[in-house]
């Protein structure tokens, strides 16, 4: 153990954060050794801000979230775990249809989810999220958020998710390894087949892959007509040798060099583009789609007191600010916009020109179970 | 024991009842596994193979054929697991055997044990990250990018090449320790006797060695056939999407499209496959090696 002395000089006290600061000594024993961490265990208990709120005491066992990839910020789990004692589990998964699956497999022993807006209502349906009790997470405030992000996670008035962030679904150019300077779907297929062949990739998720490709032929992003579905098969099929791979996990691809155009969210872009600033996203002139994930508790959660905690830690706007930073999705939270720094707001991958949006579409509930897409995609990729 | 002790009506009945109840208890934990995990579980693929996907995906009671009906839409992925497959397996067994014979054979006892361990070492590292790093080496900035500052232009991940390298490398081993334990037992009188009788070392091999070889080869071959036929991290990290199995096209269909009835309906058509081609070869590799031993006899 360190001696606590009762007193430390000014000269002393520089001399040990130097230490502190060239990793010579640990934090504890800075802390121990200056007095700081007794400084701040007393403080704590004397400022509500820093102590644990009473919905945090008392939490035990592990906290199961289950997101996508690239997608929170692991210093923030961290500090949830320091703050209330419970571990976070996180299952990253590839599509809404996978977590859907695992879903009706039943048993998945998940707390949190993250689902996208068109899944919410068939989450609803199927019995498999609860109505959320926004009493048990006080941190979250509707009048904050950004009302068109409201609605899918709200039916009949009853909320049973509620927004973590909003993005969209464009694709990414590397501009060091073509010249070619796409800005539409159909420019993108086009491409994809002729000057990019072997050096595009599409989403392995047939919301966003099928919606573009129905963009690109002039048809709606949620199409489910079977006229237009056969068309759409008919461009996907043909584009499908020249494409590097059919993959949601596209940024070792991009990074690397073996892909030089990718279908892309906002995350991942702004992820690819804040390190190789060659890196250009853009959103389909012809249209597209726009996204706003959400937190749902899972009916029956064998957490669902952590899963709570959870959601008023993460939700708390300057820890939610955090996220955002870490993994780069737009916020729906006009407090935490507050606390972002004006990179982050001014970025044009996270927050397009207003007119670029009004071309993009909400997926709709639809696509999420018609058997037809969900054939489409499978053919496509067993092509 | 008791049950030795005659005379004594009860305890002799027990003395022959006993063992059978031993053997019962020692099989029942594999009999129950067998049962209620393999033999309840095919049976339910089985039926809902004929069934329909609910609406929302998943399962829904019917009967209908058309599920095998609609088998041909997975043609691409049944071609390339049926090529690739037998494929990997046969290169894994031509880079395992001279493996296997090397450390068999040639290397001294001292060091036999090292090697094979480090034959083994690859599974110390979890099969995902491997595959990761494989992704890494074929990728752009790997071999290839090598490659193209000779001017070779060649593009080797997200082609069945890639997944032909996965499976040499995943799979080789598997492949070394059966191949290795049946040249190791291989009686070295028999080669003296080869040469004695005036056969070339390349004629010795190929009428002595190999021939007692074969079952470990065999052996080694179906460990690594059936887990390439239903692989599915393989074809999804090192074929990107673009070199699709059929374990690819059951993960679809679980997880993705949700059509369990159509999914279940491809692994019925994958286990006939599997049983008849495992048959067929175990067959022939059982008929060559009875033969050879008994020509050797």
């Amino acid at each position: 153990m360190t001696k606590h002395p009762d007193h430390i000089s000014a000269s002393k006290f520089i001399d040990e954060l130097r230490r502190y600061q060239k990793g010579s000594v640990s934090r504890r024993h800075f802390l121990g050794v200056t007095g700081l961490g007794l400084a701040t265990a007393v403080l704590s208990t004397a400022v509500p801000g820093l102590r644990p709120r009473k919905a945090w005491a008392g939490l035990s066992g592990t906290l199961n979230v289950t997101t996508w990839p690239n997608y929170f910020s692991q210093e923030n789990y961290d500090n949830f775990t320091k703050q209330t004692g419970v571990p976070i589990n996180v299952n990253v998964f590839g599509s809404n249809e996978e977590m859907l699956a695992k879903l009706q497999a039943g048993s998945t022993g998940w707390d949190v989810l993250v689902p996208t807006n068109y899944t919410i209502s068939t989450y609803k349906n199927l019995d498999l999220i609860e109505p959320l009790d926004l009493k048990l997470f006080p941190s979250y405030d509707p009048a904050a958020q950004d009302p068109r992000f409201l609605g899918p996670g709200t039916i009949d008035g009853v909320t049973y998710a509620v927004p973590k962030d909003w993005g969209t679904t464009g694709f990414i150019v590397n501009t060091k390894a073509t010249t070619e300077n796409p800005t539409s779907w159909k420019e993108f297929f086009a491409l994809a087949q002729g000057p990019l062949s072997g050096k595009a990739t599409v989403h392995d998720y047939q919301l966003t892959t099928i919606g573009s490709a129905a963009k690109a032929l002039g048809y709606g992003f949620n199409t489910v007509d079977k006229n237009e579905l056969a068309e759409i098969e008919k461009l996907l099929v043909a584009t499908k040798p020249h494409l590097f791979a059919v993959t949601s996990d596209y940024q070792p691809a991009m990074r690397n060099g073996d892909a030089a155009m990718a279908m892309c969210w906002t995350n991942d872009a702004a992820q690819l583009n804040r390190d190789m600033p060659e890196m250009s996203y853009r959103l389909g002139k012809d249209g597209g789609e726009i996204w706003v994930d959400h937190y749902a508790v899972i009916k029956g959660a064998p957490n669902r007191e952590a899963a709570y905690a959870f959601l008023d830690f993460i939700l708390t706007p300057d820890i939610n600010a955090k996220e955002i930073e870490a993994h780069g999705t737009p916020t729906t939270d006009s407090r935490v916009l507050k606390l972002l720094p004006e990179s982050i707001l001014k970025n044009p991958i996270l927050y397009p020109a207003a007119d670029q949006l009004t071309a993009l579409e909400y997926g709709a509930a639809e696509t999420l179970t018609n058997p037809d897409r969900a054939e489409l995609m499978a053919r496509f990729k067993s092509a | 024991m008791r049950g030795s002790r005659p005379g004594m009506m009860n305890l002799s009945m027990a003395s022959t009842s006993r063992p059978k109840l031993v053997t019962t208890l020692l099989l029942l934990p594999a009999g129950l596994f067998f049962v209620f995990l393999l033999l309840v579980p095919l049976a339910v693929v089985l039926i809902f193979s004929f069934g329909e996907r609910a609406p929302a995906g998943g399962y829904m009671p019917a009967f209908t054929l058309q599920n095998y009906m609609d088998l041909p839409a997975r043609g691409k992925a049944f071609f390339n697991t049926l090529t690739l497959a037998p494929l990997g397996t046969l290169l894994t067994a031509l880079f395992a055997f001279p493996m296997a014979y090397f450390l068999a054979v040639k290397v001294s006892p001292k060091w036999r044990v090292t090697l094979l361990i480090l034959v083994m070492a690859p599974f110390w590292t979890s099969q995902l990250l491997r595959y990761y790093a494989w992704m890494m080496i074929l990728g752009n900035k790997g071999i290839p990018g090598w490659l193209a500052m000779v001017g070779l232009d060649v593009r080797i991940i997200n082609t069945p090449w890639a997944v032909l390298i996965g499976a040499v490398y995943g799979f080789l081993p598997l492949m070394v320790p059966p191949i290795y334990v049946s040249l190791e037992k291989l009686d070295k009188r028999l080669l003296e006797a080869s040469a004695d009788l005036g056969a070339t070392p390349a004629r010795t091999f190929w009428q002595v060695t190999l021939p007692l070889a074969l079952p470990g080869v065999a052996t080694g071959s179906m460990l690594v056939f059936i887990l390439l036929m239903g692989d599915y991290i393989l074809p999804q990290f090192l074929g990107g999407g673009k070199v699709f199995f059929i374990g690819n096209a059951l993960v679809d269909l679980f997880l993705q499209s949700r059509n369990w009835p159509f999914g279940a309906a491809v692994s019925v058509a994958l286990v006939a496959i599997m049983f008849v081609t495992i048959y067929v070869y175990m067959r022939f590799v059982l008929s060559k090696t009875d033969t050879r031993r008994a020509a050797l006899v």
